[in-house]
């Protein structure tokens, strides 16, 4: 699991984040035993948890901070930083580290400018690592969204993100 | 009977039998298996156990094997039952040991040699018990991730790769700190112990306490500096009322590590950052060492700073004769009353009741006071007459039993932090119910039912409010009213003008939110009321706590456990200092000095004609000083010169003293003042005893050797009175006690001796008497309790347009009173370096000030400049700074106007501007600066402006601003480009 060591957020999800409250504080009685749905009912409406809502369930709920971080982390489920409206997934598995995934991950991270876990700027793209697909005959894995792109080259892993830039934005980096 | 027993309600239940071994044993009914086999003496390996905590079953470790019951049990979770035969030591169990312990070591990285817990280590223990197969862990061990560790705290290191995920520091931080600044966080083997948001722990809402650091089994958790004491000490914390026990760890002469005595009534092993990382300053090289004398010639005002520069060094006898012929000489010219002593609430009680000897039968005046003047005057003078007796009623302990708790004026968990946790945990555990009335933000609230953020000063109002609904529902204890108490009638009709309409426009505080907590308060069997300086610093004080006696005796909330009258008391012998008689007015044990059979008895005890007249008090000992009426002042263990309000007032009227004679353990403000200087010892290096808060009186015991020539300040009082043809011949400090005790009905039965294990609460009226827990029981100390008529008063200075804001004072967590002690601690210096003042965002936008910025702070009687906080914490128009700092000492903007019976000022309302620094230089030589900054909006309307300047002020065109006022510095162009902004300048 990446850290979720938080940004400061900008105001206008600030905002948001107010207003979703105003609501849950309306659907929810304050009980410590309703974190879990909490946590995913902001997931939905936010698609991650940022430390804002956190800190909020924790009044609401009257459990610690510390406690509702370490609940959330246990989850596979929840997320803590904002997700692009792709998702690259690199595989990190043995087969595929030993076909060069590392590199292409390294290529990703300095072209995109984020590490794993984050999501660029402009909300285009998230990318992830994950320990093995378990399709290791197709190393070097990359999964793209729900498209998965086996046998992977360096300079094809790149285009690729190249072209869903074209397709989202019309434009070239 | 198969459940399990907290502790403490176990000896009702009875007693059960087992088989352990093949052994027979007795054991309490409740208890787990695991206790019940310690309690035997056989040995479990455990890990994760923790008397103190409540069982969690992490580390699988004290597996048992138990007849009848499948497999093996896990004996810290598993509840003792009569007649149950249980095996510890089995092949089988072992082996099952030995595989849990395996899985715990694969994941635990560093070298034993070079740990902090070597030969302390839990794990290193378990594991030379049960023997480890290094070929096992090979082939279990894969490369797992080193983690960083974290160091950014003072106090203590965090290194995750050597953590057992016990759980233990989580359950310290929630169950015992009531913080919850920890949990165990992520999922596999990324699992780790970590902070909201996994940032470093300083960056957490940790408070520093160190019960995680002192509970955890191996090297993960551990102080920065360790080094193994060799002795240990019991004695009392020196910082606060809360008077929690502490073994001291001691090598050589040096105190090196502090632990809380679980055994303490008080504390029960607990203690807060103050008490556990902050005795440092005992040993620190600034400790005076010899007696100064002050250079001759060398003005009172001096500004240097250099000690060297302004005194020098003495030996005993010169200083002590050089004393007493200056004080002999004083009486002589002037008469005794032109003498005053400051007593100390920090110095123990026998110091105390020998100064107030010395003062009044060897210099024959009552003019004798301590800072109790500056926080609890008005709790004693109030509780005096509704009571007859100026103490907490109850014990700490009874905040457990309460149903409702209602803290008004306290910030309870930075203040008083173990009574603080205590009112957390009654909350968490037994279901109490909080009702805060502070007009900040304060950390309870959080907790709170209710929070009542009534405007300073407003507290009478609001109480009186409360007080009228809980009557006008019929919740007032009737019978209460009429069997215990007098002059009901006359106070039942002054509530009449306090409806919610009126209450709701004095306070600020919805009437809605009143209503809730009168009816909150009123229907609870058992509440209790504790409040701190919020309270009493205030021109009204006496009439805050009269309030808060009127509203416990309506409720009848007194005279049984789990009620009562709760005035937390701030220093750490604060009690004791009064019970001494450090106070002008009475002798020890609050016999009045104008009563003829008192002092009769005092004369007679004392071989001396004593003086009738009732001295006068620490701030009218200021004023007289400021008038020339009193000439000389020995101060004992006290720091007026930043705690007093005013300053600039207090340095004129000690300047103008002909002799001042301070005792101390470090060069105070005060004492840079002096004209002689002796050096004391510290609470660690002496005997004697401290009175806490709920009227204990404990033992404090000699630790370590005083540095250089220091004397304990008994011994140099007894010094002086024998110059002064006086002898005091005391072997020992035990010796004094005896003496108090013969002359103090409520400390009749102490005696050093008696106050081994929990101490002894007053009144404890003979050598047999065991001490009274809980006051007024089935009667008054007065007899019955009288209601006064209060009716509420404005502060004395409210905000105005020159002076908008207004000013709270009060401490935080990591620091004490003027500092003398704090600063001088590694610890609690690097968690707060500097002083900072709280203000509201809204106001802080208003003013273009940002977090950081440096801002002077004035009032009518002086300025100063400290950084801001920017906080939610204060309402807006509200401000709120601590008193700690010397460099920017909160005091000299305080009003020093005062209670009128009590003599204690306000404290807590001043009215203050704040402008920001820069700004403020700039302006000083520049008119037109000076109004742009306070209404720039006005400057375009009253100056005759040329169109182009009119224009640069519209746009905000700093260029050509300096090109006409001279050049600003940036942060000031940056204000100014906001602040023209914000008022929304436009041509019009
Ligand atoms: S020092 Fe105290 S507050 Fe901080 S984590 Fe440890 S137990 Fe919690
Ligand atoms: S840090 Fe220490 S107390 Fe906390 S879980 Fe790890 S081993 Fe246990
Ligand atoms: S609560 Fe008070 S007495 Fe206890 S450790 Fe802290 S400062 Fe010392
Ligand atoms: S290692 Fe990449 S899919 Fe298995
Ligand atoms: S001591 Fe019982 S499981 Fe750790």
């Amino acid at each position: 699991m990446e850290q979720a060591i938080y940004e400061e957020l900008a105001v206008e999800s600030r905002l948001e984040i107010e207003g979703l409250f105003n609501e849950i504080g309306k659907e929810f009685k304050g009980r410590a035993d309703e974190l879990i749905p909490m946590l995913q009912r902001v997931q939905r409406a936010l698609g991650f948890l940022p430390e804002q809502a956190l800190l909020e369930i924790a009044r609401l709920t009257r459990l610690s901070t510390a406690r509702v971080f370490g609940t959330a982390t246990f989850y596979a489920q929840f997320r803590f930083q904002p997700v692009g409206r792709n998702v690259i997934r690199v595989c990190r598995g043995t087969a595929c580290h030993v076909k060069g995934s590392d590199r292409i991950l390294e290529d990703i991270k300095g072209h995109l400018q984020v590490a794993p876990g984050q999501m660029t700027r402009d909300g285009l793209f998230t990318i992830e690592t994950v320990a093995c697909f378990g399709s290791c005959a197709l190393a070097p894995i990359m999964v793209v969204n729900d498209s998965v792109y086996g046998s992977l080259k360096r300079s094809r892993a790149l285009k690729l993100l190249d072209e869903i830039r074209v397709r989202e934005e019309g434009l070239l980096m | 009977m198969s459940t399990m027993i907290p502790a403490t309600d176990r000896k009702k239940a009875g007693t059960m039998s087992l088989m352990i071994n093949g052994k027979k044993i007795k054991a309490l009914k409740g208890m787990t298996v695991l206790e019940a086999a310690l309690g035997a003496s056989v040995y479990i390996p455990t890990l994760c156990y923790d008397p103190d905590l409540k069982p969690y079953g992490a580390c699988r470790l004290c597996l048992v094997e138990i007849e009848g019951m499948r497999g093996i049990v896990s004996s810290c979770t598993t509840p003792a039952v009569d007649g149950m035969v249980i095996r510890t030591d089995t092949p089988m169990v072992n082996l099952a040991r030995r595989a849990a312990l395996e899985l715990i070591l694969v994941n635990h990285h560093g070298d034993c040699l070079t740990c902090t817990k070597n030969q302390r280590c839990e794990l290193q223990k378990v594991a030379q018990y049960l023997g480890i197969e290094q070929e096992n862990l090979d082939k279990l061990r894969k490369g797992t991730q080193i983690l960083p560790v974290d160091k950014s705290h003072p106090a203590f290191d965090r290194d995750h790769n050597k953590c057992l995920l016990c759980g233990r520091c989580v359950q310290a931080c929630e169950e015992i700190a009531a913080v919850g600044a920890i949990d165990l966080a992520f999922r596999g083997y990324a699992t780790k112990v970590s902070t909201f948001g996994d940032k470093p722990i300083h960056d957490s809402i940790c408070v520093s306490c160190g019960e995680c650091i002192s509970r955890c089994p191996t090297g993960a958790l551990v102080p920065k500096h360790y080094i193994q004491p060799t002795d240990h000490v019991k004695t009392i914390c020196p910082y606060c009322g809360v008077g929690c026990s502490i073994y001291l760890g001691i090598r050589g002469n040096e105190i090196v590590d502090v632990q809380g005595a679980k055994e303490s009534p008080v504390n029960k092993g607990g203690l807060c950052v103050k008490g556990r990382y902050g005795l440092d300053f005992v040993n620190h090289q600034d400790r005076l060492t010899r007696p100064l004398i002050r250079k001759e010639g060398v003005p009172k005002n001096v500004s240097t700073t250099d000690i060297h520069q302004i005194f020098r060094e003495a030996d005993w006898n010169e200083v002590l004769d050089r004393m007493a012929q200056d004080i002999g000489l004083t009486i002589d010219r002037h008469g005794p009353d032109a003498i005053g002593l400051l007593s100390s609430a920090k110095c123990t009680n026998e110091d105390n009741y020998l100064f107030q000897k010395f003062a009044r039968a060897v210099l024959h005046t009552n003019n004798v006071d301590h800072c109790a003047r500056l926080c609890h005057a008005s709790t004693v003078a109030a509780a005096l007459a509704a009571f007859g007796d100026g103490a907490m009623s109850n014990s700490i302990s009874d905040i457990d039993q309460a149903e409702v708790l209602f803290v008004i004026g306290s910030n309870t968990t930075e203040c008083h932090p173990i009574i603080g946790r205590r009112i957390k945990r009654a909350i968490k555990n037994n279901g109490a119910k909080l009702i805060v009335a502070d007009p900040r933000r304060i950390e309870l609230c959080d907790m709170a039912e209710i929070h009542l953020d009534h405007f300073p000063g407003t507290d009478v109002a609001l109480l009186n409010g409360m007080m009228r609904q809980i009557v006008e529902e019929n919740l007032h204890d009737q019978t209460f009213i009429a069997k215990r108490c007098e002059e009901f009638e006359p106070f039942l009709e002054s509530l009449n003008g306090y409806d919610l309409k009126t209450v709701d426009a004095i306070t600020g505080v919805a009437g809605e939110k009143i209503r809730q907590s009168g009816l909150l308060f009123g229907k609870a069997k058992k509440a209790i009321v504790l409040y701190g300086m919020g309270i009493t610093q205030h021109t009204t004080g006496t009439d805050n706590v009269k309030a808060i006696a009127n509203l416990l005796m309506l409720t009848g909330n007194l005279g049984r456990k789990g009620t009562g009258f709760s005035p937390l008391r701030g220093q750490n012998n604060v009690q004791g200092a009064c019970d001494m008689g450090a106070l002008p007015v009475v002798y020890p044990g609050y016999q009045r000095v104008d009563h003829p059979g008192v002092r009769e008895k005092f004369e007679k005890a004392w071989g001396k004609n004593l003086n009738e007249k009732p001295g006068i008090t620490i701030t009218e000992m200021v004023q007289a000083a400021y008038e020339g009426q009193l000439k000389a002042l020995y101060v004992m263990g006290e720091n007026p010169m930043l705690s007093e309000p005013d300053l600039n007032h207090v340095r004129e009227a000690l300047a103008r003293l002909e002799l001042l004679i301070v005792q101390d353990i470090f060069l105070t403000e005060t004492a840079q003042m002096a004209d002689v200087i002796l050096p004391a010892t510290s609470f660690a290096e002496k005997d004697g005893t401290f009175t806490n808060t709920e009227r204990r009186v404990q033992r404090v015991r000699k630790a370590i050797d005083p540095p250089g020539e220091a004397r304990p300040d008994w011994e140099i009082i007894a010094e002086i009175s024998k110059r002064l043809g006086y002898p005091m011949d005391y072997q020992s400090s035990a010796e004094i006690m005896d003496e108090i005790a013969r002359l103090t009905p409520i400390y009749g039965g102490i005696n050093h001796d008696r106050l081994g294990r929990g101490g002894l609460q007053w009144p404890c009226w003979d050598k047999k008497h065991t001490g009274t827990p809980i006051l007024h029981k089935g009667q008054f100390t007065r007899g019955r309790g009288k209601f006064h008529v209060v009716l509420d008063r404005p502060p004395a200075e409210l905000p105005t347009f020159a002076y908008p804001i207004l000013l709270t004072t009060g401490r935080i967590l990591e620091h004490w009173h003027t500092g003398s002690m704090s600063h001088r601690s590694h610890v609690l210096e690097t968690l707060a370096p500097e002083s900072r003042v709280e203000i509201n965002p809204v106001d802080a936008s208003r003013l273009g000030i940002v977090e950081g910025d440096v801002i002077s702070l004035s009032s009518c009687r002086g300025a100063i400049q400290t950084k801001v906080k920017k906080t939610h914490r204060v309402r807006p128009g509200q401000a709120f700074m601590a008193f700690h700092w010397k460099e920017a000492p909160a005091n000299r903007l305080t009003n020093p106007a005062f209670d009128l019976q009590a003599k204690i000022p306000e404290f807590k309302v001043s009215s203050v501007k704040a402008i920001l620094t820069v700004l403020e230089r700039a302006v000083e030589d520049n008119k037109f600066l000076t109004a742009l900054a306070e209404n720039p909006a006005g400057v375009l309307a009253s100056y005759d402006l040329t169109p182009e300047h009119r224009k640069a002020l519209v746009d905000g065109d700093i260029a050509s601003l300096e090109k006409w006022v001279g050049p600003l510095e940036e942060r000031l162009q940056m204000w100014l480009k906001v602040r023209l902004k914000q008022e929304n300048i436009s041509e019009k």
